[in-house]
């Protein structure tokens, strides 16, 4: 019986997100005595597979199946499956990404296991029953979500675990077939299309964010964005209103119905702070705000704020930034 | 074609939550509630698609008591045929995957479709596990839907870009932007929806899988350190020094 930890790979690299929930299932197999054994997505190097043994994982089971290198949902769905009746795991952990919430919710059903998504604490195990803390009513709350019978899967909210690094220890890496068919990639993509990312950062995984709303006044002007963002390597993001106009690509719009962030700091500028743009990045540790509005309701929920023109403080900041290093 | 719509009934956009004394439910006083933004994307989808079909049916289904029938009329009001309601408060993704199954089986829809995720319980699990439950793919989140024939061509998000999936129907999809400008009804639709049949089943299927211990608002800001504009660059120096984040 082993805990599952579901690690996706991108280029040969395990994703940010997933060393998290490397850390986060060792952390729940050393709380249920057992250990941990990931299962890797995507297109992985055994060097970096190995390396899983620094967030705790004891063994990596990795197939290497060349059409496994981008996602599809049937093949993923069986292949998780079938290392988890191999590992005989009762709980599995993975990212609450596209990804990790598309196979998670098709396995809960597979293997009967109670499914909890958005989840941001380790869980407690008090008592015999299982309790998991997860964001509920988009950010503006929490619940402590009770999971029910024998096997579990938590699929972790990015940026709420910090990721272990022992440094030194590996993993062992098997190879491991799950006797994949043509059938099973049936729901292969025809076409995968990578949008150019700022500075090559994912806005969902970064750790760090410069947001700009409509009080940047025009696409032109994002070159201010840009620069700060650049300076202190974080992605850029924008409001709702932003990408309706085609300022910004929708693949930046933040909030209610855009990308939920969490990062460690989260740069907002000339935005106001509306509730639905609040909900998708009020889980951000530190808030920074830019306004020339100081009634703004974004002041409310920031840690940080200055009240003044983009125009002029953007700049400055980017410099104080430059003289730093 | 036959398409199924899922919509969940929750609180609006602008709500302050606040839950009831014990923090076990949501403090629905004095809150309005809406059709889940995300699933008005499916809902106009749908509704484009059967247009541009010139035929076919656009059915919405709702697990909810009745006090969701409001805005189901208003999904009708949109533009849907007729409506579904499970009657059943929605206990957890799982119980309310199930309702969305039996209920897909019986029809025999040929795609269904739904928001991306609830924004009350933002559990993004339903459109995997009805998938699932039927035997059929999905595709989640979809931010484009297009239909040739029996043949989806899908645009769905991953991380750091998309991709292109082709899948054949039944099939499921979670919907978000940019896929459509929702619709908003008119007064010949809120007119029309009256009349337009709304079906009330009882629920069947197993138990749910998860519950609800207890709410909890998060944290209280501490309140915001401002900095005066002319030294904007001190701000960095705090960032550094004091919040250790850059
Ligand atoms: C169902 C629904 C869902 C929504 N989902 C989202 C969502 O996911 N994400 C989202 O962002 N919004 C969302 N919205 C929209 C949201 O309500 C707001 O309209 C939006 O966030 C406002 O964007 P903004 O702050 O950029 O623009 P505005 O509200 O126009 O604010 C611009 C701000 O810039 C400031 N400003 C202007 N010039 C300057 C300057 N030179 N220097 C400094 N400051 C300046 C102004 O003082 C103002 O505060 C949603 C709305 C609805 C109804």
């Amino acid at each position: 019986m082993s805990v599952l930890v579901v690690v996706e790979c991108d280029g040969g690299e395990v994703k940010k997100s997933s060393l998290e929930v490397a850390s986060y299932g060792s952390q729940v197999a050393q709380l249920l005595g057992t250990t941990a054994t990931a299962v890797a997505v995507g297109e992985a190097t055994e060097a970096n597979l190995a390396k899983l043994g620094e967030q705790g994982i004891t063994k990596v089971l990795y197939d290497a199946e060349p059409r496994l290198k981008d996602f599809v949902n049937g093949a993923y769905t069986k292949l998780i499956a079938t290392a988890a009746q191999k590992e005989d795991s009762k709980v599995i952990v993975l990212a609450n990404s596209n990804i990790g919430a598309s196979v998670g919710s098709r396995l809960s059903v597979r293997l009967q296991a109670s499914l909890a998504t958005n989840v941001v604490e380790l869980p407690k195990t008090d008592g015999g029953s299982f309790l998991v803390k997860r964001g509920a009513f988009s950010g503006k709350a929490f619940a402590d979500v009770k999971l029910e019978g024998e096997r579990k899967i938590i699929a972790v909210k990015k940026n709420s675990i910090e990721a272990l690094h022992e440094a030194g220890k590996t993993a062992q890496v098997e190879g491991f077939s799950a006797q994949l068919t043509d059938a099973d990639f049936a729901d292969a993509p025809k076409q995968v299309v990578m949008q150019d990312q700022a500075g090559g950062i994912l806005l969902p995984e970064a750790d760090k964010v410069v947001s700009g709303g409509r009080g940047m006044k025009g696409p032109e002007n994002w070159s201010l964005i840009e620069d700060l963002a650049k300076a202190i390597g974080a992605a850029t993001a924008c409001s709702k209103p932003v990408s309706d106009v085609d300022w910004r690509p929708h693949h930046e719009h933040v909030g209610q119905t855009g990308i939920t962030v969490s990062p460690n700091l989260y740069i907002a500028c000339g935005i106001s702070g509306a509730i639905q743009h609040l909900a998708g990045v009020n889980s951000s540790k530190v808030i920074v705000v830019i306004n020339k509005d100081p009634e703004a309701p974004f002041f409310k929920a920031a840690d940080y704020g200055i009240v003044g023109d983009v125009f002029d403080v953007l700049p400055k900041l980017t410099q104080a930034v430059k003289e730093l290093s | 074609m036959k398409f199924l719509v899922c919509i969940s009934n929750v609180p609006d956009t602008t709500t302050k939550i606040a839950f009831t004394p014990d923090n076990k439910e949501f403090n629905k006083a004095g809150v309005q509630f809406v059709i889940n933004p995300w699933d008005e994307y499916a809902l106009t989808r749908a509704i484009e698609l059967k247009e541009a079909q010139g035929g076919g049916t656009v059915t919405v289904l709702n697990v909810g008591e009745a006090d969701t029938e409001p805005n189901i009329r208003k999904a009708l009001a949109i533009g849907a045929d007729d409506a579904i309601r499970v009657n059943a408060f929605p206990k957890d993704a799982f119980f309310v995957a199930q309702q969305i199954a039996n209920v897909a089986k019986e029809g025999a829809y040929d795609v269904i479709l739904m928001g991306k995720e609830s924004i009350d319980y933002n559990g993004f699990q339903v459109h995997g596990m009805v998938g699932e439950l039927l035997g059929i793919p999905t595709v989640a989140p979809a931010m484009k839907l297009d239909m040739s024939g029996n043949t989806a061509t899908l645009e769905r998000e991953i991380e750091g870009g998309k991709e292109i999936v082709q899948v054949n129907t039944p099939f499921v999809a979670s919907c978000q932007q940019p896929m459509c400008e929702p619709r908003i009804p008119n007064m010949r639709g809120i007119m029309t929806a009256r009349t337009k049949p709304l079906k009330v089943v009882e629920p069947i299927g197993d138990a749910p899988r998860t519950a609800v211990a207890e709410y909890a608002l998060p944290p209280k800001k501490q309140g915001v350190k401002l900095i005066p504009a002319e030294n904007a660059g001190e701000l960095i120096k705090l960032l550094r020094n004091e919040a250790k984040v850059i």
